[in-house]
């Protein structure tokens, strides 16, 4: 009976919601890719909104002439079919306003690409390594490093018939025990690489994911304007738990990500006294 | 059409009867039929992976399935569609279709041509056996990116072998092509007067002799690391993960286009027969599929824009890539302007081209989307790429190969099929396939990364609606073979002709037409009247 109250009321709030602003932008979320928090990602959402309309419009035009000749010119109707079957100033239209079109597209592309591709004047490194099934984000020149593996409710309810409904947990499959702290409002560059099998490391709200590879390094950068919290998942299929592999970001205000980093070095620095190489010795251990 | 009678020749009782017959046999028309049975078994054998793969993403959580036994269920569906469903299908086309349509009375090298189909089962039997292998089947995507590729269990050398199979067959196949369309056709049959069937097998032909040859090389190298100690793919031993994957989408996208151009072939013979008009810019469209083919060789690291290249690679991937564009918007024009003043009536195999027009184009422009490099950093290795792919290949190639067995089983049988069961088959597939297809942009759009068994529940919504469209669209092919098997079992006589706007040499012949297709090469003028 209880159940029935609160599922029934959660019907009501849901309903409540889908009138407010808040809920149209959620359902929006679900339709449409994010526009993110990052000056790439915005970019990237500009782009792919201009690409998406050119489209429509082609369609609509294209879909638009198949469907008036399917209801103009059927031979129900009487319609009598014309001979003709070449025009060279056609033909060569409509080879040459795609064409002119593309390199509308492909400005801002070219723009968008070499932004993302310049990663200097970054104010901090960020190592993460790809496990089979876990990331490893090392703090580069900070001496801090950590793993971060897929929360235990999650992992609890991901089981084969668990029994227990994925929406009673918190953020399902997409929690982990140990977040990866950032700054906002700081250009941070990414090294991806993977110790096993190749991985992708993929938060949508920073607008790009990386492969990580075993043998190599990527280099990407973002920087993050807002404070919050960023959710992602490996990107690149790495073996039976590929799906339970989550990224999550928590982009902290300045003088907070200082204190959370001091408090980290802090706690890890017996660990570093203790050996030269500790990302390699936590591996090995393993 | 009168003189088809005539064809009928004393050979007809000398080939052997029963099991015999088939497993034997070097006619084009016999070796043909094997070639799409056997495609269609494999169809349903992918189909029911892919039913499994469904049920499994119906609701998050996981209730059916194992992690692992869903990835195998991911990579054994597209090696079963890709090269036992698809391919397959396009060689028995071109066999029946070919001899017909250049007025041959068979194919150039007819032993090789038995021994091309009787390769697959072989091949298939080694794949579909890892099923039941300790350690499953393989489950590394059908791209069997190394290293993990190199974690397969007991399935890995049956795997490597099975596409080994697989590419050996598709080579004779095309050579067999080949050598009978250069070698063959009908006095005054030139190169320009082929119907775009015929060109755009030629040039699928010529991908596959250029482009399966690597394949096999890459699955070989993955053999010897993984058996025989060497390193190609292995950073720890000085190889590189990544060459592998260049080596593999260097085979890989002209091995989608080797998927799709038959597909623009047979929509270019079915929209004009329906419309009652020729053809719109046929030497446009024979450029176009060679200026695709072309470029098909030079855009393969789009499939790879996350493995981090150099900026200049990045720019001229995306480059060739979006410029596949053109050509293959002059093809979309083209069908477009073949309708556009013509008299059409829209049998079976007219709404299935027509759909196949609309729906691949919807397929061509997340294509375009995907090959704008920053973009796809969002895109790649999500749902949204599995909509993509699924658009130019089920509602692409499987409607193009839909709409062709509606259009040429009358003559492949003697028999009309029931245009009733046809019409219930093209809805019911065609709204069942966008509920099943057109969502998964939204997930892809909204991050939900593909090959994964379960997901968070923001996705659970779209999921629901792909899955019930996925089941719906399964079930109505079953529509499909019961038509093909009442329409070989009987039904109306069909004339030679068959349709009222038909053109071209196959419908100068009987249905179904004499054992030795042309035993006698047709005369210049029926070529001439062919011509549309």
């Amino acid at each position: 009976m209880t159940t029935s109250i609160s599922k029934l009321a959660r019907r009501g709030s849901a309903a409540a919601l889908l009138l407010s602003p808040l809920m149209a932008q959620a359902a929006w979320n679900e339709l449409n890719l994010t526009k993110g928090v990052t000056p790439y990602s915005e970019t990237v959402y500009d782009l792919h909104m201009m690409i998406l309309w050119i489209c429509v419009i082609t369609g609509v035009l294209v879909f638009g002439a198949i469907f008036y000749s399917i209801l103009k010119f059927r031979k129900s109707a009487g319609a009598v079919p014309a001979q003709w079957h070449e025009s060279t100033l056609v033909e060569f239209l409509w080879t040459a306003v795609p064409a002119i079109i593309l390199v509308v597209m492909a400005v801002p592309a070219t723009k968008a690409l070499i932004m993302m591709e310049d990663v200097s004047n970054s104010a901090m490194t960020i190592k993460v390594t790809g496990y089979q099934w876990r990331w490893r984000y090392d703090y580069v020149n900070e001496g801090v490093g950590y793993y971060s593996t897929l929360a235990k409710p999650s992992d609890t309810a991901r089981q084969l018939d668990s029994g227990i409904d994925p929406a009673s947990v918190e953020n399902y499959l997409l929690e982990v025990d140990n977040e990866l702290v950032v700054p906002v409002g700081q250009k941070i560059r990414f090294l991806t690489t993977a110790a096993d099998v190749i991985h992708a490391w993929w938060v949508p709200a920073l607008g790009w994911k990386r492969d990580a590879i075993p043998g190599y390094i990527n280099e990407s950068w973002a920087l993050i304007k807002e404070p919050g919290v960023y959710r992602g998942q490996c990107a690149e299929l790495c073996g039976k738990d590929h799906g339970f592999m989550p990224v999550v970001v928590r982009a902290l205000p300045e003088a907070e990500y200082k204190a959370w980093l001091e408090k980290m070095k802090a706690e890890q620095a017996p660990a570093t006294a203790a050996s030269a190489v500790p990302a390699l010795s936590v591996a090995a251990s393993r | 059409m009168s003189t088809a009678a005539a064809h009928h020749d004393e050979h007809h009782a000398h080939h052997p009867s029963g099991i015999t017959r088939w497993l034997t046999t070097t006619n084009h028309k016999d070796i043909g039929t094997m070639y799409l049975v056997f495609s269609l078994i494999m169809f349903f054998i992918g189909g029911a992976m892919a039913m499994i793969i469904r049920l499994e993403l119906f609701q998050p959580g996981l209730q059916w399935v194992n992690p692992q036994f869903f990835n195998s269920m991911t990579t054994m569906h597209a090696l079963v569609m890709i090269f036992g469903a698809v391919m397959p299908a396009w060689t028995g086309f071109a066999n029946w279709l070919v001899p017909l349509m250049i007025g041959a009375p068979d194919m150039a090298l007819p032993r090789l041509n038995n021994w091309s189909f009787w390769i697959l089962p072989f091949a298939f039997t080694l794949l579909l056996s890892t099923l039941f292998m300790p350690g499953g089947a393989p489950a590394g995507g059908w791209t069997m990116y190394p290293p993990l590729v190199l974690q397969t269990g007991n399935a890995f050398p049956f795997l490597i072998f099975a596409v080994h199979f697989m590419g050996a067959s598709s080579i004779a196949g095309a050579i067999n092509i080949i050598a009978t369309v250069f070698n063959m056709r009908a006095p005054g049959m030139t190169l320009m007067k082929l119907p775009l069937f015929v060109w755009t097998w030629i040039i699928t032909a010529f991908l596959l002799i250029a482009s399966i040859p690597v394949l096999a090389g890459a699955v070989t190298m993955l053999l010897t690391d993984k058996f025989f100690g060497t390193s190609f793919f292995s950073a720890a031993g000085g190889g590189d993960p990544v060459m592998f994957q260049h080596i593999f989408w260097f085979f890989g996208h002209p091995e989608v286009y080797i998927l799709i151009l038959p597909a623009f072939g047979i929509a270019s013979a079915i929209i004009p027969t329906f419309a009652r008009k020729p053809l719109f810019g046929y030497s446009s469209m024979v450029y176009a599929s060679a200026s695709i083919a072309f470029l098909s060789f030079i855009v393969w690291a789009h499939h790879m824009f996350t493995v981090g290249m150099p900026l200049a690679g990045e720019l001229f991937f995306m480059y060739a890539t979006v410029l596949i564009a053109v050509p293959t918007g002059v093809k979309v024009f083209n069908w477009v302007a073949t309708m556009w003043q013509s008299s059409m009536t829209f049998e079976t195999p007219m709404l299935f081209a027509i759909a196949f027009v609309v729906l691949f184009t919807i397929g061509g422009f997340s294509g375009l989307m995907l090959g704008i490099t920053p973009v796809d950093f969002q895109y790649h290795d999500t749902y949204f790429v599995v909509a993509h792919f699924h658009y130019v290949l089920v509602t692409g190639a499987v409607y193009a190969l839909i709409a062709g067995t509606y259009f040429w089983l009358p003559k492949w049988t003697g028999h009309m099929y029931s245009e009733t069961l046809g019409k219930w088959h093209f809805w019911l597939s065609t709204i069942s396939v966008n509920v099943l297809f057109f969502p998964q942009h939204f997930l892809g759009l909204a991050g939900m990364p593909r090959r994964i068994p379960d997901y968070a529940v923001q996705f659970a919504d779209w999921n629901m609606v792909s899955s019930i469209g996925g089941f719906v669209f399964g079930l109505s092919q079953i529509l499909f073979v019961v038509g093909i098997v009442k329409c070989a079992r009987g039904g109306k006589q069909a004339t030679s002709q068959v349709w009222e706007g038909a053109h071209g040499l196959e419908w100068t012949l009987s249905s179904p037409p004499p054992y030795h297709s042309f035993s006698t090469p047709p005369a210049a003028a029926t070529i001439e009247g062919g011509m549309r």
